[in-house]
């Protein structure tokens, strides 16, 4: 039983069985766009946000191209004041105006230091490596240097794994759960589904959820020597991030954030506010690091399971599924993955759903990935397009029998219904949501 | 350092800490950092650190804690460059 202060509260007018989460509010902070507009835009024109960065080069990175959202010092002030800019790296400056955002687009204001907590509204924002760029520009190097007490006050908030979701709890006064959860890859996916199940269990009335990464060059630096990067186009950024490509040789970094603002179903009925999609139902699963898994590599069967597990409690049948936005990050995964998706929705390859990788334009944003894809997903859903899979033109010879499923360009699809998003992370860690169009 | 010139420099580096704005806006001698700014408690330290760094004096924790005031700081720094 919650202590009484805990309890939302909006009383839910339906049962805990028939409760319905739905998204209300989007923030994005993309590669190739900042706001929901912005990121519509880009997605639909098949915009790309990778570029070449000098300091990766400088740092004789193998992979020197990568996605980081551009001119964020000069908007940053108007989300942040000069004392919270203080303590926030960027991975938590990427959260907070995602997050902002989202609150804002669903209707609510920021609110002022006075008044009491929103005891019926959380946040779950993931983040895959967090405040790496302080420890490894700051702390490490204080340290070392005998130099403890200069580090002033603002380390642990910044390193702290919750340094993220904690600086938004304050900034919109939410008192219910707040939290940063961490599955690599799969971390912005985990999240969404982690707070739908919140609601549907009634602990809250609406939770902001989804992830964010830093673009610091010291995340990106194990993966580029693990060589999982893209080291060959480095002389043209935007063909970089190839998935789905028979020349696909590696993932492009990304960074950013992604959030949605999830709500029961009559609560946002009863104030009136937008609605952009239903949250049909999610799946979260571990392959165990058996039959075939492994830290790095995705056991099939578990793949299958997640998907199978969403479409179950989705209550929809594969075939139901209009269009998948996969993981598909240009690795040797990706028809495998493919594959996995065919197997779990019982359709053959010849009758797929449309299946695109929003990693094609803004690159892998690793802890921000489900939470940028999501946001994707759902703008799709809302405007009634697929946006193209860039840089597959020449499509991987495993997936010649799912050509015909594989959108290049974008397509308008007006009687699009329902997306399917997965993410799979180090770690064997699978994420598996049913979108669907709010009728 | 004339008095004036370090109080100047004083309020410079309480400004983005400062929560207060209307205490800003009417600061002096006797304006207290966390009861009239309401400044966060933790940051204390981070405004010792910019006053050692802006006035290129070492601050002792024994004397830092004494700082309540402005007037305390600006005290403390004409005690150090003179």
């Amino acid at each position: 039983m919650w202590p009484e202060a805990l309890f939302p509260v909006w009383e839910s007018p339906v049962s805990k069985a028939e409760r319905r989460v739905v998204i209300t509010g989007l923030g994005v902070l993309a590669p190739n766009g900042h706001g929901v507009d912005a990121f519509s835009a880009a997605l639909r024109e098949g915009r790309s946000g990778i570029r070449h960065h000098a300091h990766l080069e400088e740092a004789k990175f193998g992979c020197q191209v990568g996605g980081i959202p551009e001119n964020v010092e000069q908007f940053q002030g108007q989300y942040l004041t000069d004392e919270e800019l203080f303590a926030m790296n960027a991975n938590m400056i990427y959260a907070a105006i995602g997050s902002i955002d989202a609150w804002t687009d669903a209707g609510f204001e920021v609110p002022g230091l006075d008044g009491e907590a929103h005891w019926d509204a959380g946040a779950i924002i993931g983040t895959g490596i967090g405040g790496i760029d302080t420890i490894s520009e700051t702390l490490g190097p204080q340290v070392d240097a005998g130099k403890v007490r200069r580090l002033g006050s603002t380390m642990v908030e910044q390193i702290m794994s919750s340094g993220n979701s904690a600086r938004i709890a304050g900034k919109l006064a939410l008192g219910n759960q707040v939290s940063t959860n961490s599955s690599a890859c799969n971390t912005g996916t985990e999240a969404i589904i982690q707070a739908m199940q919140r609601i549907r269990n009634g602990h809250a009335v609406r939770m902001l959820a989804g992830g964010s990464e830093g673009h610091s060059h010291y995340i990106w630096a194990g993966f580029d020597a693990m060589r999982v990067l893209n080291r060959t186009k480095n002389d043209d950024p935007e063909a970089a991030s190839r998935p789905l490509s028979a020349s696909a040789a590696g993932f492009i970094p990304g960074s950013g954030a992604g959030v949605l603002m999830l709500e029961e179903l009559e609560s946002a009925q009863a104030r009136g506010a937008r609605i952009y999609a239903e949250i049909l139902g999610g799946a979260l699963n571990c392959g165990g690091h058996r039959q075939g898994g492994s830290m790095t590599a995705p056991n099939p069967d578990s793949v299958q399971r997640c998907i199978r597990g969403a479409l179950s409690d989705a209550g929809i049948a594969g075939s139901d599924v209009n269009a998948i936005n996969g993981h598909l990050t240009a690795t040797f995964a990706d028809p495998h993955e493919v594959n996995n998706w065919s197997k779990a929705l019982e359709v053959a390859p010849g009758n797929m759903p449309h299946v695109h990788s929003t990693k094609s334009l803004i690159g892998h944003g690793l802890g921000a990935a489900g939470g940028l894809e999501c946001v994707a997903s759902i703008l799709e859903l809302h405007h009634g397009f697929v946006h193209g899979s860039v840089n597959c033109e020449d499509l991987h010879e495993d997936l010649t029998d799912f050509a015909a499923c594989v959108v290049h360009e974008t397509i308008d699809v007006p009687d699009l219904s329902i997306i399917a998003k997965a993410s799979f992370g180090f770690g064997d860690v699978n994420g598996c949501i049913i979108f669907k169009k709010f009728d | 350092m004339e008095n004036q010139e370090v109080f100047d420099k004083v309020v410079g580096i309480l400004k983005p800490f400062a929560k207060n704005e209307e205490a800003l806006g009417g600061i002096s001698l006797e304006t207290s950092l966390m009861k009239d700014l309401e400044v966060n408690s933790a940051r204390l330290v981070d405004i010792v650190l910019e006053i050692e760094d802006t006035f290129d004096i070492e601050v002792s924790d024994d004397d830092a804690d004494q700082v309540n005031t402005v007037g305390d700081a600006v005290k403390l720094i004409v005690a150090a460059t003179t």
